[in-house]
């Protein structure tokens, strides 16, 4: 790799009460490029993003941003380290008592100076980018479950992050919605060339957008390789994964048998 | 026997830990008020929600507070021939003692179960964790124009419970037990110092901090509640808690600030 790696995971053990969910998790992000991770349900992965926007804190182990202990730096710091974020929780987390246009311009009106009308085209833009055009004045819980989906993804996107975090962008979208957001995140990503992490079970599609794809199995990264190196990895559980999620494509005499 | 000494001490350190935290919550949104951006919408929206949608409570309560004191220290000091301080009477309960505590008590019922309840959805939603997220401080954001909103209005809605109170006790007083009308207010003005409406003033700022501070402090550790703080149950338990907490407070907090002030 001669990328840099900006976010790096070293030896992380989480657990609640007798349940241990990660086991020495390590996983290096690399600047500018777009790391997938992928894994069973309840395996963890949320979890792992919680530990790198320093929500939670591991019971040992490091997560580093930029060589900075992300649980060891001061509010402040964490604060200006946060400003490069843009988040999308698995659940979209809008605020539930706002508009989805005032979901969208909240980081604008919070963190910039720009003025309302300002702030009103670039929302704007945004959510006709997410294809939200007309549902300004509808109130999160009058949304789909993909349409909040989506507005999280504008809320994310609305200050130009250097480094996202999305947790499943794609589930509970049809087909052609999540072909477009692949489309989107490829463009920007191009254009203002972030970071990202993407949790997803969007495999294999999301594989064309991945630079790198992480396997987590039983508490532990099973390696952080390139697609193609993951299609093809000799490790057992990568391509039991492979098998499972790609069978149509790579082993047709197991289709057959079903 | 071991366990009840474990049990205790597991108590003990529960409550410590929550009692740092509420500290730590308390200082860190007290700094966030003063530190820019300023701005007053939030604050504004703050007041009307806890200030003045509690107006109407705040009259009808304190209408009848005042009546009744009317009612009562009518027949106790017709009881000494002493019917003219009735006017003094009532308004040095009231603004002394009734009217902040009432209020705040009402208030809390009111808007502090409400701001309580707001904020602790956001939390177990996970909208706090997404504001901390996009760096903006769930303390600057949520916590300041509320605690603002608080020290603002409660003297206010003292002021107006006050004010009702003592024409509730002169319509019972004066109007309806027949004590002279010229008597109760000149009492009044003879007998109501500054002093008094200085410590009525403190008390309801200080129940203002309070209430807001139990309340929002309350929905935001809803999660570290003891029991655990899960969805709509742990939202529920955690208002009954800041309300109780905060009505417990206020009445003991009300018996120091007295004893300090007089
Ligand atoms: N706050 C918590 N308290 C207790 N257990 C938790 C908590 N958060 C997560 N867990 C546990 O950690 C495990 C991993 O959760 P996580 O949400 O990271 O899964 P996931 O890999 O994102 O799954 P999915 O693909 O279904 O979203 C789960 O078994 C869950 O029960
Ligand atoms: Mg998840």
């Amino acid at each position: 790799m001669n990328t840099k790696t900006i976010i790096q995971l070293i030896d992380v053990f989480k657990s609640f009460g007798s349940q241990q969910v990660l086991k020495g998790v390590n996983l290096p992000i690399a600047e500018g490029k777009t790391t997938v991770i992928v894994g069973g349900s309840g395996q963890g992965k949320s979890l792992i993003i919680k530990h790198i926007l320093g929500l939670m804190k591991p019971d040992s182990g490091k997560v580093l941003f930029d060589s900075r202990e992300i649980n060891k730096v001061s509010k402040k710091e964490l604060m200006e380290i946060r400003m490069n974020f843009g988040v999308l929780f698995q659940n979209a987390a809008l605020f539930d008592s706002m508009t989805v246009f005032d979901n969208v311009a909240l980081p604008l009106r919070e963190r910039t100076k720009k003025s309302e009308e300002e702030i009103m085209n670039i929302v704007h833009e945004k959510l006709s980018m997410m294809d939200l055009e007309g549902s300004d004045d509808k109130y999160p819980a009058q949304l789909s479950g993909g349409m909040r989906k989506r507005a999280g993804l504008a809320r994310a996107l609305v200050l130009n992050p250097k480094i996202i975090f999305f947790d499943e962008p794609t589930t509970g979208l049809d087909a052609a919605k999540s072909n477009e957001i692949y489309r989107v995140f490829f463009k920007t990503q191009a254009q203002l060339k972030y970071t990202s992490v993407i949790v997803s079970h969007d495999v294999p599609k999301i594989l064309k957008l991945a630079d790198y794809v992480a396997l987590l199995h039983g508490g532990v990264v099973q390696g952080c390789l390139t697609p193609e190196e993951f299609q093809l990895s000799d490790n057992p559980l990568v391509k039991e994964y492979v098998e499972t999620t790609m069978g149509s494509l790579y082993s047709s005499e197991m289709e057959e048998g079903i | 026997m071991l366990g009840f000494f474990e049990k205790l001490g597991d108590n003990a350190l529960y409550y410590i830990n929550q009692a740092g935290r509420m500290g730590i919550f308390l200082l860190l949104s007290l700094v966030s008020i003063f530190r820019p951006p300023f701005k007053l919408s939030p604050v504004i929206k703050q007041i009307y929600v806890i200030g003045a949608l509690s107006i109407f409570v705040i009259i009808f309560t304190g209408a009848f507070t005042g009546m009744v004191l009317g009612l009562q220290l009518y027949h106790t000091l017709s009881k000494f021939g002493a019917v003219g301080a009735l006017g003094s009477a009532v308004s040095l309960s009231l603004i002394r003692e009734l009217g902040p505590v009432l209020s705040a008590l009402m208030v809390t019922g009111r808007a502090g179960s409400a701001i309580c309840a707001e904020v602790g959805i956001m939390r177990i939603s996970e909208q706090v964790d997404a504001l901390e997220c996009m760096a903006i401080d769930p303390h600057k954001y949520i916590m300041a124009p509320k605690f603002l909103a608080g020290i603002i209005s409660l003297p206010l809605l003292t002021a107006v419970f006050d004010v009702v109170g003592i024409f509730g006790g002169y319509l019972v007083g004066v109007k309806l037990l027949g004590a002279d009308e010229s008597s109760y207010f000149a009492g009044m003005y003879k007998d109501v110092e500054f002093e008094d409406v200085y410590m009525g003033i403190i008390k309801s700022l200080c129940f203002g901090l309070l209430l807001t501070w139990i309340c929002t402090a309350k929905g935001y550790y809803v999660h570290m509640q003891r029991g655990g703080g899960f969805g709509a149950e742990g939202v529920s338990s955690a208002t009954t808690n800041a309300v109780v907490l905060a009505s417990v407070t206020i009445l003991v907090f009300d018996y120091f600030l007295t004893s300090v002030l007089l």
